[in-house]
């Protein structure tokens, strides 16, 4: 394309990829730590994640990207049996 | 050259109908046509008015016929009602549906029993007798305008099959009953 | 060809079903109306190899067909007055988006009160949407227009939507001899649709229209800007190869008539155009030396022409068939910057809501417009309500 073309050519259009706006972990004031022996695999913290960050594995445990995870609490609300608990950032054993 | 018409009907009768079938008919013979209906919200049975242009050039204008060459009347009763030869150029020529001559002084008038024709065709459709299509034979011979071949043609192929041969038939028949008032 | 007796409503039809349009949403209003009722009907016959969505208002008609575009088909809706008004967010969202579609508009007043007429406040309110806008005079360029339209917005040096006007019932529902171009013909000329800058389809990952940067934003804002100029050009181009194919031009963004020895002109778009030819032959035997000057694209606007071919001219009257209210004739705004306001000027506003205006009021509106400017010299009327 010309230089022209190209500037009539600016589009609203992005592509998705991890952590476009840098790790957002850092937002968090609570963190959700998930105790794997009450856990029954229901994968509903993994469906309702606002942001993606429950990792599913092949055995449908799950665990969590604190990368990106900003620590909303919606995980620990939507857990059936209580596995996840939301603790203060930097209080966790 | 360049004529304009306006059709009188009552919503319902084909008025509209009667005005682009004579721009197909007049294409067929080398002319130009537009036709259209006046803007208004139509009822059925209502007066309403379709006009129509035809010229050996292209027409490029658009507005209201408010000049009529030729006036015509789809229903006898509607002179009682609407102003029919409002705007009409003197000694321009006005084709009624009627059973007897109507006198329109200044005007060059001819009537035919459109309504007869369609009870004997049978051409009855929701209750109504069909009158444009003999309306159209009887314009063709009050005017010249077009020949009743192309007429009846552009008909047929309007509505192929035996609505149009029906429809065809009674401009046929009201081609040769028309008559012009004394 | 084969020479057609069509509706303006029918017309636009028939130049989707050659366009080989394969998705159709629409909402009915008048007097858009019988476009989409015989477009169903070509479906329904097999004429046509389309979907056609139906959809419970406007606001999702334009988004159906805007959602077909953006994965990549040719879509096409049409719409009216209070409908367009309705689908008016989503009008942006297409452009903005860069999605090539074509859409009709019927052009008819907006209400309070109700009336159903011919009027362009429908049309002129599309002006900022950054939609290229075209008007048409008569069936046949309703035809030309919307043929064009497909290849303008496909084009990827423009890559935005465009709307093709035509007027309500004095072109939608007038019957007229329509030169229509076989489907051999058209395809030759109009090859199937290019992807487009981008495509949305399962698995593709895209995002659409998310927040970006407020700079990223302004400059999506001059690239639209910059589009609508190289539309320019494009639609010359398109217009030049449609003659090769038809033998019909027009003069691109505008149409001038007997302009060239002209000392006065009338500018205006859509029918009333015709009306305003005729006027300017019978001027002409009576010794006014007048011309026409018809808008064909109100987006992109064609005020370089305009400056070209009238800036020299003693007198230029502008007929405005809407009101931008509380500053005048929005044709005429555009007009008089583009001319810089060097000739003698008149604004007439004349036809809203479809009162009928004819050849002897446009020539007398001149006659008048000639005799102030040859008594006085230099006149500017910024506002002139002509039947009212």
């Amino acid at each position: 394309m010309s230089e022209q073309e190209e500037d009539h050519l600016v589009l609203p259009v992005s592509h998705p990829s991890p952590g476009a706006m840098g790790p957002t972990g850092y937002w968090r004031n609570f963190k959700p730590v998930i105790d794997q022996e009450k856990c029954i695999k229901c994968l509903l913290c993994w469906l309702f994640c606002p942001e993606g960050t429950i990792i599913r594995h092949e055995d449908n445990s799950v665990s969590v990207d604190y990368d990106y995870c900003k620590g909303c609490g919606v995980c620990a609300n939507e857990c059936p049996v209580n596995a996840i608990k939301m603790v203060p950032e930097g209080e966790e054993q | 050259m360049l004529v304009e018409l306006v059709f009188h009907g009552r919503g319902g009768q084909g008025a509209v109908t009667a005005a682009r079938l004579l721009v197909g008919a007049v294409h067929r013979e080398g002319l130009e046509g537009q036709a259209f209906p006046h803007f208004g919200a139509e009822r059925r049975g209502a007066p309403v008015r379709a006009y129509a242009r035809i010229s050996d050039r292209p027409i490029r204008i658009h507005e209201e016929v408010r000049r009529p060459d030729i006036v015509v009347v789809l229903d006898p009763d509607l002179p009682k009602l609407v102003d029919v030869t409002r705007g009409l150029k003197n000694n321009g020529v006005i084709v009624i549906n009627s059973k007897t001559p109507v006198l329109f002084n200044g005007y060059r008038a001819y009537f035919v029993d459109a309504t007869g024709i369609a009870l004997e065709l049978g051409l009855i459709v929701a209750g109504w007798p069909v009158v444009n299509t003999s309306m159209l034979g009887a314009l063709a011979k009050a005017t010249g305008l077009v020949s009743i071949e192309s007429v009846m043609r552009e008909i047929k192929e309007y509505w192929p099959g035996r609505i149009g041969e029906a429809n065809a038939r009674a401009a046929e028949l009201a081609y040769s009953r028309v008559k012009k008032v004394e | 060809m084969t020479v057609k007796l069509l509706t303006g409503n029918y017309t636009v039809a028939e130049a989707a079903r050659l366009a080989r349009v394969k998705v159709v949403a629409a909402f009915p209003i008048t007097p858009q109306t019988t476009i989409v009722e015989k477009i169903a009907e070509m479906i329904e016959h097999g004429e046509m190899d389309a979907e056609m969505i139906h959809v419970e208002s406007e606001h999702s008609a334009l988004a159906a067909a805007y959602g077909a575009a953006a994965g990549g088909v040719r879509a096409f809706t049409a719409t009216s007055s209070q409908g367009l008004l309705y689908m008016h967010e989503v009008v942006w969202w297409v452009a903005g988006s860069r999605i090539p579609l074509v859409m009709a508009i019927v052009t008819r007043a907006i209400g309070p009160p109700w009336n159903i007429h011919v009027s362009h406040e429908d049309i002129m309110d599309q002006r900022d949407t950054g939609w290229i806008i075209s008007i048409a005079e008569d069936n046949q360029e309703v035809l030309d227009l919307t043929l064009q339209a497909f290849r303008i917005s496909e084009d990827p040096r423009v890559y935005l939507p465009a709307m093709v006007g035509l007027d309500g019932f004095i072109l939608s529902h007038t019957t007229m001899p329509v030169d229509v171009p076989s489907q051999e013909e058209v395809d030759s000329w109009l090859p199937p649709r290019s992807p487009g800058p981008y495509v949305i389809e399962p698995g593709s990952g895209v995002i659409m229209g998310n927040i970006p940067p407020d700079e990223d934003y302004m400059r999506m804002r001059k690239a639209m800007q910059t589009a609508m100029r190289n539309a320019e050009r494009v639609i010359m181009e398109v217009e030049e190869e449609y003659y090769k194919l038809t033998g019909r031009r027009y003069g691109g963004l505008l149409e001038c008539y007997r302009c060239s020895d002209a000392k006065y002109a009338v500018v205006l778009m859509g029918t009333w155009a015709g009306n305003a030819k005729e006027a300017a032959d019978r001027l002409r035997e009576k010794g006014y030396p007048v011309g026409v000057a018809r808008i064909r694209y109100i987006r992109p606007f064609p005020s370089m022409l305009l400056r070209e071919k009238l800036g020299g001219m003693k007198g230029v009257m502008v007929m405005d068939r809407s009101v931008s209210m509380g500053r005048g004739g929005p044709l005429f705004l555009e007009v008089a910057e583009a001319l810089r306001s060097k000739p003698s000027m008149m604004s007439v506003i004349a036809g809203v809501g479809g009162v009928d205006v004819g050849v002897d009021d446009i020539s007398s509106l001149v006659e008048k417009f000639i005799g102030k400017v040859e008594e006085r010299g230099h006149v500017y009327i910024d506002e002139y309500w002509y039947g009212v």
